[in-house]
């Protein structure tokens, strides 16, 4: 569809406010040789209950329906996966289903939960992703991977998504980036930042202190896309707990509120058609008249430099929430950084710099936790977590990790869930003597993009402070 | 070491409506265990291997043309659709906006004048099962009047955007799939294609 009704773009409105009550992550590795997938899973359950003081059999109590996702039954090996998994958390009888969106997996996990809330159905939902990426050698993954492009076209070409993906960061790297060295170096800068925050993070499990020249200097995985460039593969599990006002102030003293919105756009990017671009509440008509001018190749919208998905979920959730301008109303953001390249595309299309600047979020120093032009505050600090790139791409988890990031922010317990010495330890990960505290100080609000594929699906989950609740938003 | 594989490899017929699978499929190999350095048994391999029969259904007649030089694009034809006439490359079976049965039409010719290269990668790695020679290139072709970009894999010449590329068909045992068509750059001798492929 290249034109959308109103009622397709009609803002959602929740019966009632939902809030993210707690959540738990386990380590993220390449591998766990010695562990199940069940027993990650339990490790992600059992911090969420400690996190807010309960036992996990106490938590358990309060859950009515479970969501869970993981991207590939194929990794795994194992239909019904989700079963199992419930079946080992010990949550009969209650209802349970999977959830399945690509990469947007752990996103669309917590979207469902949030919906089952919001709706009245359950006072109290789990959402649990994970992945099991490990038990096939590298290039049957990419094989399996590769199968979530379309198969008869998509597929037999080369068995290798990134393939697929390149052809969007060399068109961006083209168009917008002009391709000028100095647009490449700031890609490269994407990948050191959230690499080097991933040090500070005990379940990160691709921490480097690297440059931009390392990352220049990275093998070539599909040109343009240089190693440094791609995440990781990962495994581990990721879980959160949303519920109703009542039974949030039941659990716990500083429930967060939760928004979540969702998009979508075709599997193909061959299938893309042309349509005007639509538009974020920061933005007006007028300022992408002459973009085809200032930038030639961006005649396309959104061709194969732009994420409609992304534009329309954070379309739904900005609406929700009353966000005017994230850079603004955001005190920190996680993204989808799969690659380089596609971090700055979502820069675009979630309204944090218009299109074609992308770039300027990454070299203005905005996007930093300490910017380093000015060495003061970042404006809008993005991936802390070392995001996608440093921390973990271990898919059905990766939404829900971000968005307990986030959260981790807001209810100012960043230090305590990353510093704290026995985590380290049962980790069996060295925490490095220049650990540093990247609390967001004051934090009241931040945005999650969860994204799948070449942009097949995106979800935009809006944390907010219960004190400090924007303007506007369906329940003002 | 024989697997067995090639002996009476299995193939597949449709009789009356119904898949009819003919010869042997599966080729049975033991577990083995997965231990660590100190010989604790951690795991096991799970070895198999697998055969879909997948229907193409309508788009079938896009797989079975390639082999015969032919390049089968969709029209949206019903003229209360907001966007009739629209073509689809790649073949859309039903149009995408009002679900009518697209008309098929032959797009060979048009392929042939005038493909021009959207975007670009190029790769080293391929996943498991890869059947393309290394380095893959992949290219994104636009051609006139057709409101999608399909992706293909680049066989003779450097890709580049915008540059010219030209189809090339497996006329000779066709495989019945995507990769039955390939790409070559503008000029390229026909003594130069790949076994089996012809313009
Ligand atoms: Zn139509």
């Amino acid at each position: 569809m290249i034109t959308f009704s109103d009622k397709q773009l009609k803002s959602p409105k929740m019966q009632r406010p939902v809030y993210l009550v707690t959540g738990g992550m386990s380590k993220f590795a390449r591998a766990f040789p010695d562990k199940r997938t069940e027993e990650l899973v339990i490790d992600a359950m059992t911090e969420a209950a400690e996190f807010i003081n309960m036992t996990p059999a106490q938590l358990k109590k309060y859950i009515h329906t479970c969501y869970y996702g993981h991207f590939a039954d194929h990794f795994g090996d194992q239909l019904l996966g989700e079963s199992v998994i419930h079946d080992r958390l010990g949550l009969d009888p209650l209802g349970n289903i999977g959830v399945k969106t690509g990469g947007a997996t752990g996103g669309s996990t917590l979207w469902e939960a949030y919906k089952t809330v919001a709706s009245g159905y359950s006072d109290c939902t789990l959402a649990m992703g994970w992945e099991r990426m490990d038990e096939v050698p590298t290039d049957e993954g990419n094989n399996y991977i590769s199968f979530a492009a379309d198969k008869d076209w998509e597929t037999p070409m080369g068995h290798i998504y990134t393939g697929y993906y390149a052809v969007m960061a060399q068109k961006y790297w083209q168009v917008f980036g002009k391709e000028e060295d100095s647009f490449r170096r700031t890609m490269a800068e994407i990948a050191v930042k959230n690499r080097g925050y991933a040090r500070f993070n005990p379940h990160a499990q691709g921490p480097m202190k690297i440059t931009v020249e390392d990352v220049l200097n990275s093998p070539t995985v599909a040109y343009p896309l240089l190693a440094l460039d791609c995440c990781l593969m990962s495994v581990g599990a990721a879980c959160g707990i949303l519920a109703d006002e009542k039974t949030a102030y039941e659990m716990t003293d500083n429930p967060l509120r939760i928004d979540i919105g969702a998009g979508s756009h075709t599997l193909r990017v061959a299938d893309r058609r042309n349509m005007e671009i639509p538009l974020l509440p920061n933005e007006t008509k007028d300022q992408y008249a002459d973009l085809a001018q200032r930038f030639p190749g961006s005649d396309r919208y959104p061709g194969f430099t732009g994420f409609l998905a992304a534009r329309v979920a954070a379309h739904y959730a900005y609406n929700m929430t009353g966000i005017k301008d994230p850079t603004e109303d955001m005190d920190l953001v996680e993204l989808h950084d799969a690659f380089t390249i596609s971090d700055i595309q979502t820069y675009e299309d979630i309204g944090i710099r218009p299109y074609g600047e992308g770039r300027t979020y990454v070299e203005s120093g905005d996007c930093y936790h300490t910017n380093p032009n000015t060495g003061q505050p970042g404006k809008l600090p993005a991936n802390l977590s070392g995001g996608l790139l440093g921390n973990m791409h271990s898919v059905g988890a990766t939404g829900i990790m971000q968005v307990l990031e986030i959260g981790h922010h807001i209810w100012d317990r960043w230090a305590e869930m990353h510093g704290d010495e026995k985590k380290w330890a049962k980790f069996d990960r060295q925490k490095p003597e220049d650990w540093t505290d990247l609390q967001v100080k004051g934090a009241k609000r931040g945005l999650a993009i969860s994204h799948a594929g070449v942009g097949s699906h995106v979800t935009c989950t809006i944390l907010q402070h219960p004190d400090k609740i924007l303007p506007g938003g369906m329940f003002e | 070491m024989s697997c067995g594989c090639e002996e009476n490899r299995g193939t597949v017929k449709v009789v009356n409506g119904r898949y009819k699978p003919s010869g042997k499929f599966h080729f049975p190999q033991p577990n083995t265990p997965i231990r660590n350095e100190q010989g604790v048994l951690l795991g096991i391999t799970n070895p198999r291997d697998i055969v879909h029969m997948h229907s193409y259904g309508g788009e079938a007649i896009f797989f079975e043309s390639l082999g015969k030089g032919k390049l089968m694009a969709s029209r949206c034809d019903n003229s209360d659709c907001e966007t009739t006439g629209s073509i689809y490359m790649p073949f859309r079976i039903h149009c995408p906006d009002c679900l009518a049965k697209n008309t098929v039409i032959d797009i060979t010719d048009k392929a042939k004048a005038n493909s021009i290269v959207h975007s670009f990668m190029i790769t080293e790695r391929t996943g498991a099962f890869n059947t393309l020679q290394i380095p893959i290139k992949f290219v994104n072709i636009e051609f006139d009047g057709v409101c999608t970009i399909l992706m293909g894999a680049l066989v003779r010449g450097e890709p580049s955007i915008g540059m010219k590329v030209i189809p090339i068909f497996k006329t000779q045992n066709p495989e019945y799939i995507i990769t039955d068509m390939l790409w070559v750059a503008e000029g390229t001798p026909a003594s130069d294609l790949p076994e089996g492929y012809s313009f």
